[in-house]
């Protein structure tokens, strides 16, 4: 196997180090490194960081192969740095088998960008009635230990109190997608001021946090763990805080937009900017920003939604909910957690990499950078600056509202088990 | 002016009262024997409905006529929109084919905003009412009708609405036609006060330049005009009310409501009016009523604003007044 020498790379943002690949794995992190035949990539004082994980992307295939596929999404993935994405089960059909969710899991393995996690459907077709078979899934090759109606609330509370318990018997958790149907029905954005003023039907904050309510409850009642899923408001953080504090073991994960992206944005009814749950307020965003920082909110999860061009070109009301993300995250994170000193390197490693690949489960992954260790690492330009410019995204979708904005920050190198993914930002 | 009309809160006061005055000289075409002006000849209009509506419509249209605009009306119904054609596409069509204006009405909020700024088309483009948004000209028209009743028509040349008391009652939160109201108003210098039961109001009103009551009959006293919206029958069935009677009791105006209003004060209706629910017959047909006038007006304003958005600098009407006054 062939060696790869890393040199003078920030480890987790640390004094600069050199990093010795052998093989599959990490053979020797320290100064003055030197390997006969190696390739030597030389880090500069770039920022060297565990591969990313993001535990809640949507690759669209099998359905929708007009939007995604798994070779593109997981391209795009190696390229914002990440090493393994869970995909979410709202695919057509719907991954709430053994089939679909093997059948993802080996197109994941075959295309070799990153390590494909397929996330099972928590009900049958995420129609929140009847549960979908959850042990054949972590039976099955793809050894699912995530399930979630993600797109849909687990509204029920007998199917979520069901599902909360049943998965206790393979270690699996629930992630819930949290939005009371009732009080969302037509909801088109944060309802606030700014929907007040532009006349679109109203998302309110109490849709997400009653529900997070219920199932911290519920998680504690059956002593199981629950992940919520894209956290938006300030109020769900103090629900999840209070949860915590009483020893409930819920998680939770917030995306990049909701930590730099207001309600404001509507205002220009451009759909780039609908997303589920919606953009909130400035209050919300600096709340979410507070509680990644001190660990209320656990991990940082892209939502990458990718939706065709026509999708979105059309007015609000008929636009389809979502944003791609796995190409921006790092940059964002970058932008709102590391440039304001709320995180160091250390701690987005945690966020992103570490506590992720932990509440998914993901074996090889969030590992230490340290001899022994899989060699799943990602090379970060901290000091670049640019525009985003999403003609050039691997992804197949180009629905990014970070369009033409200046953020900090550059994945130049991804490996995956010490084969390069990324290689001076192109995809190998 | 701007080179579109898609909110009321985009016009500054000098452009209202721009656009009021404007309408006054429209009127006076109206009551000529033949009430066309050749302003707009060889400009193509097209009215683009993707929602029913009739009197909104009917009352471009006869303005545009009267410009001497060619006019195309298009209604989404059984055109290739219910096809699944979408509004760019659309939208795209109709410029090909040498549109100067869109009119537009569509359900959606904001679709007047996206067809206006989204590089799809250039032709200029008026809101005609999106979804729960806005309904500009509707606004304007109130605001004329208003101040032709409590200004004067002669002496309102010239001026807002400076310290008029207007109350909207009804369902403010699906209404395009209170938002446009209250914008406008604000910006010619009338108070608003917005009347209606706690769950006909959005969330997050508080920032709008209103005051805000959920009683009725502490209002209608000190106001100089009072407007009733429409309530939607099927409301009832969204839980935002008990029952028709009990919102008519609590938020209908009826003949003894009528006669808490100061004498002077005027009772309007966007229409269509709801008879028995939001208003009685007995109100609806009183002199006090502009609901009538409203529509007259509408036209007016309508003309005016096609004038002042198409028709460059040529004078809108080269006539001599019938008052004997010189144009400006």
């Amino acid at each position: 196997m062939s060696k790869i020498l890393i040199r003078g790379a920030k480890v987790l943002g640390g004094e600069p180090q050199d990093v010795l690949i052998d093989g599959e794995t990490i053979a020797e992190v320290g100064s003055g490194l030197t390997a006969e035949g190696a390739e030597i990539v030389e880090a500069d004082g770039k920022v060297l960081l565990p591969g990313l994980v993001d535990l809640h992307t949507h690759l669209r295939e099998p359905g929708r192969e007009d939007s995604e596929t798994v070779l593109t999404g997981t391209r795009a993935a190696a390229s914002g740095g990440y090493t393994a994405v869970f995909a979410m089960a709202n695919t057509f059909p719907v991954a709430d088998t053994a089939g679909v969710v093997e059948q993802v899991w080996r197109l994941g393995k075959e295309h070799g960008y990153c390590d494909v996690q397929p996330i099972g459907a928590v009900t049958v077709g995420l129609e929140g009635k009847k549960l979908a078979e959850l042990g054949a899934m972590h039976d099955s090759a793809a050894g699912v230990t995530v399930f979630s109606d993600d797109g849909k609330c687990v509204h029920d509370a007998v199917i979520m109190r069901r599902a909360l318990e049943y998965v206790k018997a393979f270690d699996g958790v629930v992630a819930q997608h949290a939005q009371e149907p009732r009080l969302t029905e037509g909801a088109q954005m944060n309802e606030g001021v700014v929907s007040a003023e532009l006349g679109l039907g109203g998302w309110p904050a109490v849709a997400e946090e009653s529900i997070i309510a219920r199932d911290v409850l519920l998680a504690d009642h059956v002593g199981s763990r629950v992940h919520i899923c894209h956290l938006s408001t300030a109020g769900s953080v103090e629900i999840v805080r209070w949860a915590k504090s009483r020893g409930i073991r819920v998680t939770a994960e917030v995306t990049p937009h909701h930590l730099l992206l207001t309600d404001e944005l509507v205002r220009t009814y451009n759909p780039v900017y609908k997303v589920n749950p919606p953009l909130r307020t400035e209050r919300d965003v600096m709340a979410l920003r507070e509680a990644l920082a001190d660990g209320t909110i656990d991990i940082v999860a892209t939502d990458h939604a990718p939706h065709p061009h026509e999708d979105k070109d059309c007015e609000w009301a008929a636009a389809a909910m979502g944003m791609v993300g796995l190409e921006t995250a790092l940059s964002v994170v970058q932008e709102t957690m590391v440039e304001t000193g709320l995180l160091d390197w250390a701690g987005v490693a945690d966020r992103m990499s570490f506590k992720p690949a932990q509440i998914g489960q993901a074996t090889g992954h969030g590992r230490p950078v340290s001899a022994g260790e899989p060699a799943n690492l990602v090379l970060v330009d901290a000091a670049y600056r640019g525009r985003v410019d999403p003609a050039g995204f691997a992804s197949r979708s180009r629905n990014t509202p970070y369009e033409g904005r200046e953020l900090p920050g550059r994945v130049t190198h991804t490996w995956l088990r010490g084969k390069a993914t990324l290689v001076d930002g192109k995809l190998t | 002016m701007q080179r579109h009309l898609i909110s009321a809160a985009d016009l500054t006061r000098d452009d209202a009262v721009l656009i009021l005055d404007t309408a006054e000289e429209m009127a006076r075409v109206a009551d000529r024997p033949i009430k066309k002006l050749p302003t707009l000849r060889g400009r193509t209009v097209v009215n683009l409905f993707f929602e029913d509506s009739t009197r909104t419509r009917i009352s471009f249209e006869a303005a545009e006529k009267r410009l001497s605009a060619d006019v195309i009306n298009f209604s989404a119904k059984g055109s290739s929109v219910s096809k699944g054609e979408s509004l760019k596409d659309t939208a795209q069509t109709l410029e090909a084919m040498g549109v100067d204006a869109v009119v537009i009405r569509h359900g959606a909020s904001g679709a007047p905003y996206r067809l206006a700024n989204s590089g799809w088309i250039d032709a200029a483009v008026i809101n005609a009412g999106d979804g729960t948004h806005q309904h500009p000209t509707q606004a304007l028209l109130d605001a004329f009708t208003m101040r032709r009743r409590l200004v004067g028509r002669d002496a309102g040349l010239g001026q807002d609405l400076a310290g008029k008391r207007i109350t909207i009652v009804g369902d403010v939160l699906h209404s395009r036609v209170a938002r446009s109201n209250v914008d406008l108003l604000h910006t010619l210098g009338a108070e608003v006060t917005l009347v209606a039961p706690p769950t006909l109001l959005p969330v997050g009103i508080e920032t709008w330049p209103c005051e805000i009551s959920y009683d009725l009959d502490s209002t209608l006293p000190k106001c100089d005009a009072v407007m009733m919206l429409r309530v939607q029958r099927e409301r009832m069935n969204a839980a935002f009310f008990p029952t028709e009677r009990e919102y008519s009791r609590r938020y209908g105006l009826d003949g003894d409501r009528m006669a808490k209003l100061p004498e002077h004060a005027i009772v309007m209706h966007p229409g269509p009016m709801v008879r028995g629910m939001e208003i009685t017959a007995e109100v609806a047909d009183s002199d006090r009523c502009t609901a009538v006038e409203q529509v007259a007006n509408g036209v007016s304003i309508r003309m005016a604003v096609l004038y002042l958005l198409l028709g460059g600098n040529e004078p809108a009407v080269t006539h001599t007044r019938p008052t004997g006054s010189e144009e400006k």
